[in-house]
C-alpha cells in the first residue's frame, strides 16, 4: 500500500474528503472503530482549522511502524497568519473565531502524539499520530 | 515574441471559405457522428469563424481577455456550456477550437512557406492563440459542471432533512451524513417551523446516521437545542454510539444540559413518559 499521501484542503468540501480519506486509511491499517472515530474526528477539527484560520493548506497522511506498533500520522500545514500564543490557542474554550474553542485541544486529546509549530506571519503545522 | 505584422489576419480574411471547409471536415472526422448534425456543426463553425476573423483583425493576438475578443468569448462560453449539458467530454469540447490548427497551419505554410523563420513565428503565434481559446473552453466547461454539482448538492440539502411526527407533541429529526453549516441551517429552520406548526413539546434529534461528531457538529446541535428550548420544546439527542460518546468526552464538549440517549427507541420512551402518554401490550397476552 502507499506509505504516504498528500491532499490539498481549501474548502469545507475538502474537510469532508479528508475525513473520508482518513477513515479509509484507518480501516486499512486495522484500527478499531473507536480509534478510527478518534483520528477521523481529530482530522476533521484540524482540517477545518486549516480552512478557517490558515486560509487553506495541505494534509499529509503517513503510515508508520516502530516495529511493535502501527500508526497513522497526519500533518496539516498552512501558510496562514500563524498563531501568536500557542498555549492560549490550546486552552479549552478559547477561540479567535466563532467556534466552541475545543478543536485544537480536542485533537490533541484524541491523539497519542501531538506537535504544533507556528510562526506568526509564516503559517502553522500541526502533526498528530494515533497508534493502533 | 509576437511580431507586430502577423500575416494571420490577412490569411483568415483571404482564405476564409477554404479554411472553413477544411475545419468542418476536420471536426467531422474527430466528432462522434451522433453528437451533432453536420448542418448545425457547419452553422456553428461558420458563426465562430466570423467572430474569430473579426477579432484577429484587431491585431490583439496575444491577449484574448480584451474587448476585441468579447464576441469570441461569449460564443465559446455558450458552446462549452451547451456541450457540457449535452454530455460532450472535455476533449470533444476543446477539439472544436483545436481542430482549426491543421487547416490554419496549411494555409500559413502556403503563404509564408519560403521563409522558415517567419513561418515558425506565425505558427507559434497561431498555436498560442488557439491554445488559449481551447483552454478557455475547458475552463468554462469545468465551471458548467461545477454549477451542475452545486445545484445537485442544493437539491440534496432539501431532500435529506425531513422532520417527522412520531406521536402527539413528539417530533423526530433523523439526521444523516455530513452536518456542514449550510445544511444545519436548513435543519434548524425545518425543526423550528415544525415545532410552531405542531405545538410539539419534545423533539428527538437522532444522529445515528452522522458518522463524525466533531466540535462544529456539536456546536450546531447545541444551538438547535437552545433555539428549540426558547420556543418551548425540549430536545433529546439520540443515536450516541459508544465511539461517538468517547470522542465527545475527549473533545471536552459539554452535553450535560441536553438529554441524550443511545437509541431512538430509548428517546421515544422518555418522550412518551414526559408527555404523559403510554403504549402497552394489550392485557392477557
Amino acid at each position: 500500500m502507499t506509505e504516504h499521501e498528500t491532499r490539498p484542503i481549501r474548502s469545507s468540501e475538502d474537510v469532508v474528503i479528508v475525513r473520508q480519506l482518513v477513515r479509509a486509511w484507518a480501516i486499512r491499517l486495522g484500527f478499531s472503530l473507536v480509534d478510527q472515530t478518534k483520528i477521523v474526528t481529530a482530522a476533521s477539527e484540524l482540517a477545518r482549522n486549516t480552512v478557517d484560520y490558515g486560509g487553506g493548506g495541505i494534509v499529509r497522511l503517513e503510515a508508520l511502524s516502530d516495529g511493535r506498533r502501527i500508526g497513522l500520522r497526519l500533518t496539516f500545514e498552512d501558510k496562514g497568519p500563524g498563531i501568536e500564543d500557542l498555549a492560549l490557542a490550546l486552552k479549552d474554550g478559547y477561540t479567535s473565531g466563532g467556534g466552541l474553542g475545543l478543536g485544537l485541544g480536542g485533537a490533541k486529546r484524541l491523539s497519542n502524539d501531538f506537535e504544533l509549530v507556528s510562526k506568526p506571519g509564516e503559517g502553522t503545522r500541526v502533526s498528530i499520530t494515533r497508534w493502533r | 515574441m509576437t511580431r507586430s505584422a502577423s500575416r494571420l489576419p490577412d490569411i483568415l480574411k483571404q482564405n476564409d471559405a477554404d479554411i472553413l471547409r477544411d475545419w468542418v471536415k476536420e471536426q467531422l472526422a474527430t466528432l462522434r457522428p451522433e453528437a451533432m448534425s453536420e448542418s448545425s456543426l457547419r452553422e456553428q463553425t461558420q458563426r465562430f469563424f466570423g467572430l474569430l476573423r473579426d477579432a484577429v483583425q484587431s491585431g490583439e493576438l496575444g491577449d484574448i481577455t480584451g474587448p476585441a475578443w468579447t464576441g469570441v468569448r461569449e460564443m465559446l462560453t455558450d458552446l462549452s456550456q451547451s456541450r457540457a449539458t449535452f454530455g460532450y467530454t472535455p476533449s470533444e469540447t476543446a477539439m472544436f477550437v483545436l481542430s482549426l490548427k491543421q487547416p490554419l497551419f496549411t494555409r500559413l505554410r502556403q503563404d509564408v512557406g519560403r521563409d522558415a523563420e517567419a513561418l515558425a513565428d506565425e505558427v507559434w503565434t497561431a498555436t498560442l492563440l488557439l491554445d488559449k481559446l481551447a483552454l478557455f473552453t475547458t475552463e468554462v466547461y469545468q465551471k458548467g459542471r461545477e454549477a451542475l454539482i452545486s445545484r445537485q448538492q442544493h437539491e440534496m440539502l432539501e431532500l435529506s432533512t425531513p422532520v417527522v411526527q412520531l406521536w402527539d407533541n413528539v417530533l423526530a429529526l433523523p439526521l444523516i451524513g455530513t452536518l456542514d453549516s449550510a445544511r444545519t441551517q436548513v435543519v434548524m429552520e425545518n425543526l423550528l417551523h415544525k415545532i410552531v406548526d405542531t405545538g410539539a413539546a419534545i423533539a428527538i434529534i437522532d444522529i445515528t446516521g452522522v458518522p463524525t461528531v466533531d466540535t462544529l457538529v456539536a456546536q450546531h446541535l447545541l444551538k438547535t437545542v437552545a433555539a428549540a428550548r426558547l420556543m418551548g420544546a425540549d430536545c433529546i439527542i439520540s443515536g450516541i454510539r459508544p465511539q461517538i460518546a468517547q470522542t465527545i468526552v475527549h473533545l471536552g464538549v459539554e452535553l450535560a444540559s441536553v438529554v441524550t440517549k443511545a437509541t431512538l427507541a430509548d428517546a421515544f420512551a422518555i418522550a412518551l413518559q414526559k408527555t404523559g402518554a403510554t403504549i402497552g401490550k394489550p392485557a392477557g397476552r
